[in-house]
């Protein structure tokens, strides 16, 4: 990692050892399992929310994370059901699928700006979730379902992950598996956010004009930026078509889209790990609020009007604000 | 193919009232009004239980629609959109806004009124037939002919009083607007509860035709996004192209695509998709809205 200091170090060795190691201990101790199933989700709804940031990094509203993610978990399950292919190999090949259409689509949407393009991806969740009912091979909305569970995968005959099915306890392997995914998604954009190209998306953020008079090619990096956010919202689909073993054309739907980019909100804009936190305590706070039966959507939303009334720059920019506007 | 263009008029007039709305609230504010349907359907019931609960007269009931809503939408501008639009450092912050708004909504629909489908008694009864060829209840005639009315006279009102013209100015250039004198507050204010009014209104006039619940809102908001980006994010003749413009594809899928079952929907987002890409903005918004 290029230019962390060691007090970022330190903290980022916290969090790994907090994520790896402390959570599934107290789990353990507690006894509460289910809370893995939550965790799980977390990380891999953050998964995919870390590409919706990075649409809005390049200056577009992006509510059309759905979509991708909706058929990141077809690929996913459709190479494993009826081609018979491993989990692992699936994974990759879900997430460049996704962005394959993000780049298809890409071209001509990513034209649009502001609310236009907000708009159009929000209709785009639709479309996927339409012709995923309309397609003979997503079998329509019954859905694919009884997706066996991740096999073993090994190379020169070297285990690297057990078979999930003969594992005692397949929901801490699917904790552990969203958690490293989770922490190679953000070191990666926290690492493309500190290259090159980090710097022409914040120069587009400001003015895609004045980036193009000075030689930025800011058809090509958006395309680019688009299909970096749907691969990684296609990753995060297919996941969770693993662990549910289910895909439904209503798995990921405008709702979902809407949520992911709630995440962002919630955690700020301006921060790299903003949709980490935006997802846990959305998730967590909706989980939370169970106990207050049919008032749980009531006061959800309550908290939601109270915070962006409080905090409009998302909850990490209380933290800039006690340094003094030390943004970044 | 006479019911075909009936059907489109009928759908055309309801939908060109949600797009106004919508697009109203935009162009004033640039906020985009996620909220837009759950509005609808508060309006809804709104008018269900005046009219289908209390048994007042569907006149009164729609006032009611139209007044609750233009508060609910006057009291959302005064104390959620505008300290909120003052403080945040980018607008796409009113856009999480809007969105907790439309939960916020959904919840206290359905506490209050329940998830059931409501229906009200038809406000006049008997069918419209000519020969067979065209076949039309009363009732949505009745419907559609107050939506057009609805339609003219919110254009009129836009065009010719006092406070028109200052929403009207307000949309153009708020700052100008502001130095000419118009009290650019109030006005948003107005135009957001115009604007929710406007939702209310129609949520009141379909309640006696398709009913309604507490799932209806999400697609409607969806639908109005899309009128809006046909017509052009923020300009009233836009929105009313739109709305006809999407209500005429709708009855013309179903009645010709309905053997395939489902697709008239996708067909129409993706013949959107490809005419946002040649025209990205919309038949006569402004570009970059």
């Amino acid at each position: 990692m290029m230019g962390l200091s060691s007090k970022q170090l330190m903290a980022v060795g916290v969090f790994l050892v907090a994520l790896f190691v402390i959570v599934p201990a107290v789990i353990a101790t507690t006894g509460r399992v289910d809370f893995y199933y939550t965790l799980t989700s977390v990380a891999l709804l953050a998964i995919a929310s870390s590409g919706v940031w990075l649409t809005f990094y390049i200056g577009r509203i992006n509510i059309g994370q759905g979509a991708f993610a909706l058929i990141g978990a077809y690929v996913s399950a459709i190479l494993v059901t009826k081609a018979g292919m491993s989990f692992w190999v699936s994974l990759p090949l879900a997430g460049l699928f996704a962005a394959l259409v993000a780049v298809l689509i890409g071209l001509p949407i990513l034209r649009l700006r502001g609310v236009y393009f907000a708009m159009i991806t929000l209709v785009l969740t639709q479309v996927v979730t339409l012709t995923a009912l309309a397609l003979p091979i997503t079998n329509g909305a019954k859905g694919i379902t009884s997706i066996p569970l991740p096999s073993a995968l090994s190379i020169f005959g070297l285990t690297i992950i057990p078979d999930f099915a003969t594992l005692q306890n397949p929901r801490l392997a699917f904790y552990f598996t969203a958690c490293t995914l989770m922490v190679l998604t953000f070191a990666a954009m926290y690492r493309l956010v500190n290259s090159r190209l980090g710097h022409l998306c914040r120069s587009m953020q400001q003015n895609e004009e004045l980036a193009s008079s000075i030689g930025v090619n800011i058809s090509y990096i958006r395309v680019v930026v688009f299909a970096i956010s749907s691969f990684v919202g296609g990753i995060g689909g297919a996941v969770f078509g693993s662990i549910a073993q289910s895909v439904y054309p209503s798995s990921f739907q405008v709702a979902d889209s809407v949520n992911f980019m709630l995440n962002c909100f919630l955690g700020g804009l301006g921060y790299v790990f903003g949709p980490m936190l935006g997802t846990l305590v959305l998730y967590f706070g909706w989980d939370l609020l169970f106990e207050f039966g049919k008032y749980q959507m009531l006061i959800y939303s309550s908290v939601l009007i109270i915070l962006m009334l409080f905090l409009p720059n998302g909850l990490l920019s209380l933290r800039i604000s006690k340094r003094g506007g030390n943004s970044k | 193919m006479e019911q075909i263009l009936a059907n489109g008029v009928y759908l055309g007039a309801q939908y060109a009232m949600i797009a106004l709305g919508l697009t109203l609230i935009f162009a004033l504010m640039n906020v985009l009004n996620f909220a837009h349907g759950q509005m609808y359907v508060l309006g809804g019931f709104v008018t269900y239980t005046f009219y289908g609960q209390m048994g007042w007269p569907f006149v009164v009931a729609l006032a009611m629609s139209c007044i609750t809503l233009a508060i609910l939408g006057a009291l959302v501008e005064r104390f959620l959109f505008a300290p909120v639009i003052k403080r945040s450092t980018r607008d796409e912050s009113t856009m999480l806004l809007a969105a907790a708004i439309a939960f916020f909504l959904d919840a206290v629909v359905l506490l209050v009124f329940g998830e059931k489908q409501r229906g009200v008694p038809k406000i006049v009864d008997g069918v419209f037939n000519y020969d067979f060829r065209l076949i039309m209840p009363y009732d949505r005639i009745l419907i559609c002919g107050l939506a057009i009315l609805s339609i003219v006279t919110f254009i009129l009102f836009m065009q010719y009083s006092k406070t028109g013209r200052a929403l009207r100015a307000l949309a153009q250039d708020r700052t100008a607007a502001q130095l000419m004198g118009v009290n650019v507050d109030r006005y948003s204010m107005v135009g957001f509860a115009l604007g929710a009014m406007l939702a209310g209104l129609v949520g009141g006039l379909l309640v006696t035709i398709t009913g309604v619940n507490l799932g209806m809102g999400g697609p409607t908001s969806i639908k109005a996004f899309m009128m809006v980006m046909i017509g052009g994010a923020g300009v009233i003749s836009g929105a009313i192209a739109g709305g006809v413009i999407l209500g005429f594809m709708e009855a013309i899928g179903l009645a010709v695509l309905s053997q395939y079952g489902d697709i008239t929907y996708l067909l129409i987002f993706v013949s959107l998709m490809i005419f946002l890409a040649i025209r990205p903005q919309g038949l006569m918004g402004k570009p970059w809205g």
